[in-house]
């Protein structure tokens, strides 16, 4: 492994029961990048994080981060990898019991022995980086949904982390809230020196801020690159992908019997 | 016509195996999830204030129908108990009659009962939420183990309240009995108190009375974390699994019981 990839998969498979949801997917996420994964919903991007986060194990193949492999760590291991990286939750998953200050500072005191005076501190730096030290006080109710997600990401940094997964950040917010969390995302990348994923299907968003891009459909890599790269693709997926087309190599219907067979079969049933 | 009935037969006789095999496999869950549970207890007793907080949730904020319900129960025991007892002349051994009834039986099944209801389906909830929403597994990603952090407080704060709320239960049941039967109705008080102390024995009443909602502090609890944990993360899944917790606790308070009770006061 060349030592400047943080993150290797090579062949993963997984399934549910039977159901085949990755496909030999390989994948390698260099240090210090911001890398998204994209494909159309239910695809396999998110089963992808949690399997390199190693909640879900692969059915086959080999999960390497930073140099360890995912599926074979113990629980002991998998939690000390686990506090070297920083997830945000599709909605933020904020604990709803307590207030914001204390949801980011929450692994501090979990995880370290740091005095109360420093944890105030750190907590406050970093809802300043994301730009709600003023919303401290407030319990995650009273929040906006930009402004959770911005919490979350504060969360998500809380312990520097080597690691930041997103599962898709950008959903469900309004375009204001979609380009401040895209600028975070790429600025804490690169102050904090660290790596980051980000798994989404918000194609435009997601462009003007990666390094490189993976594109996901039914369980398999169908294309990657480096945005240029993309945006000049022929490809008809990534075409039909970046364009937002209705119909293509992604079906607009579920797969069925023609219609007319259908209707006909609903007669003669009748 | 034969080969439909033994099809309907056959149908029966799947879904009945089929909820039996899902029964069983959700009683080993259960069983291996108290066993995850006391495995990773350390945490709720050295850093104490999450158990605190649990016990603040559960025990104290129960304290109001606890009290109100055991008081209204005494009151009721003191009158019903005075109408049976005066026809045999024997109307000064309301106290013991009060008192027994309150240590033995109602004040441990009753305060439990109230307990999975009020305590019971909200920890339920809340777990269940807590997983809807992702809490659980955020918390799982962030390195912090969601049985050590949330549902061992939770589960130990239960078992800690119960014994507590049911004596407090029975005490101010036996404080209800005083009210109507000498207040009230003017029962003789030195007959009252006096005849219940020298009937009430303290390991046979009272300590099989804690034991007894010990153990139903333990059913309750557990039944009340492992619903919220086992939770389809949906609405309609939280308020069935709030259901099951309120269903079970209360036929597992009554059956557990039945069989303390046959052991605790065989021809006593």
């Amino acid at each position: 492994m060349p030592a400047d990839c943080l993150v290797k998969i090579t062949d993963v498979n997984f399934a549910y029961d039977d159901r085949s949801i990755l496909k030999g997917v390989d994948m390698e996420i260099a240090r210090g990048k911001l890398v998204a994964i994209m494909g159309n919903s239910g695809c396999g991007k998110t089963t992808l994080l949690r399997l390199i986060g190693g909640q879900l194990k692969p059915t086959s193949g080999e999960i390497l981060v930073d140099g360890q492999s995912v599926p074979q760590m113990n629980h002991d291991e998998l939690y000390a990898m686990r506090r070297r990286m920083g997830m945000l939750f599709q909605f933020g998953a904020l604990f709803t019991d307590i207030s914001v200050f204390d949801n980011v500072a929450y692994l501090m005191r979990e995880h370290t022995d740091l005095p109360e005076e420093m944890i105030r501190d750190l907590v406050l730096m970093k809802l300043n980086a994301v730009g709600l030290r003023g919303a401290h006080h407030l319990m995650p109710s009273e929040l906006s949904g930009g402004m959770a997600r911005r919490v979350a990401l504060a969360r998500a940094i809380a312990l520097d982390p080597m690691l930041i997964m997103y599962d898709e950040p950008f959903a469900g917010l309004d375009p204001i809230s979609m380009g401040v969390i895209g600028q975070l995302i790429r600025k804490l990348n690169d102050a904090l020196g660290a790596t980051t994923l980000l798994v989404t299907h918000d194609v435009q968003e997601a462009l003007m801020i990666v390094d490189y891009v993976y594109f996901v459909s039914d369980g398999q890599i169908v294309a990657q690159g480096t945005p240029e790269e993309i945006k000049a693709s022929a490809d008809p997926f990534v075409h039909q992908f970046v364009f937002g087309e209705a119909d293509g190599p992604v079906h607009f219907h579920y797969p069925a019997i023609p219609f007319e067979q259908e209707l006909l079969r609903e007669v003669a049933g009748a | 016509m034969l080969s439909r009935t033994f099809s309907v037969v056959v149908e029966l006789v799947r879904s009945a195996g089929h909820r039996m095999n899902n029964a069983l496999q959700t009683l080993g869950f259960a069983a291996r999830f108290f066993m995850m549970i006391l495995a990773y207890s350390g945490q709720s007793f050295r850093r104490l204030h999450l158990t605190i907080r649990e016990i603040y949730f559960s025990g104290f904020q129960s304290l109001l129908i606890i009290m109100v319900s055991g008081l209204f129960i005494g009151m009721v025991l003191g009158m019903q108990g005075y109408e049976t007892l005066q026809r045999y002349g024997s109307s000064e051994a309301l106290g013991i009659l009060v008192a027994l009834s309150l240590t033995r039986e109602l004040g441990p099944v009753v305060s439990a009962l109230l307990f999975a209801s009020r305590a019971g389906s909200s920890i339920t909830a809340e777990i269940g939420l807590m997983k809807a929403t992702e809490q659980l597994t955020a918390m799982d990603m962030m390195a912090v183990n969601p049985i050590a952090r949330v549902v061992a407080p939770r589960f130990w704060g239960g078992v800690i309240s119960m014994p507590l709320l049911a004596a407090l239960f029975s005490a101010i049941g036996v404080f209800g009995g005083y009210l109507v039967g000498v207040v009230l109705i003017g029962v003789d008080e030195g007959a009252f108190w006096s005849q219940m102390q020298g009937s009430v024995d303290f390991r046979l009443d009272i300590w099989n009375g804690i034991i007894k909602s010990f153990v139903f502090g333990v059913a309750v609890s557990l039944i009340a974390v492992f619903e919220g944990y086992d939770a389809v993360p949906t609405a309609e899944g939280v308020s069935a699994s709030i259901k099951r917790t309120v269903v079970y606790s209360a036929l597992a308070i009554l059956a557990l019981d039945f069989v303390l009770t046959s052991f605790m006061f065989r021809g006593v």
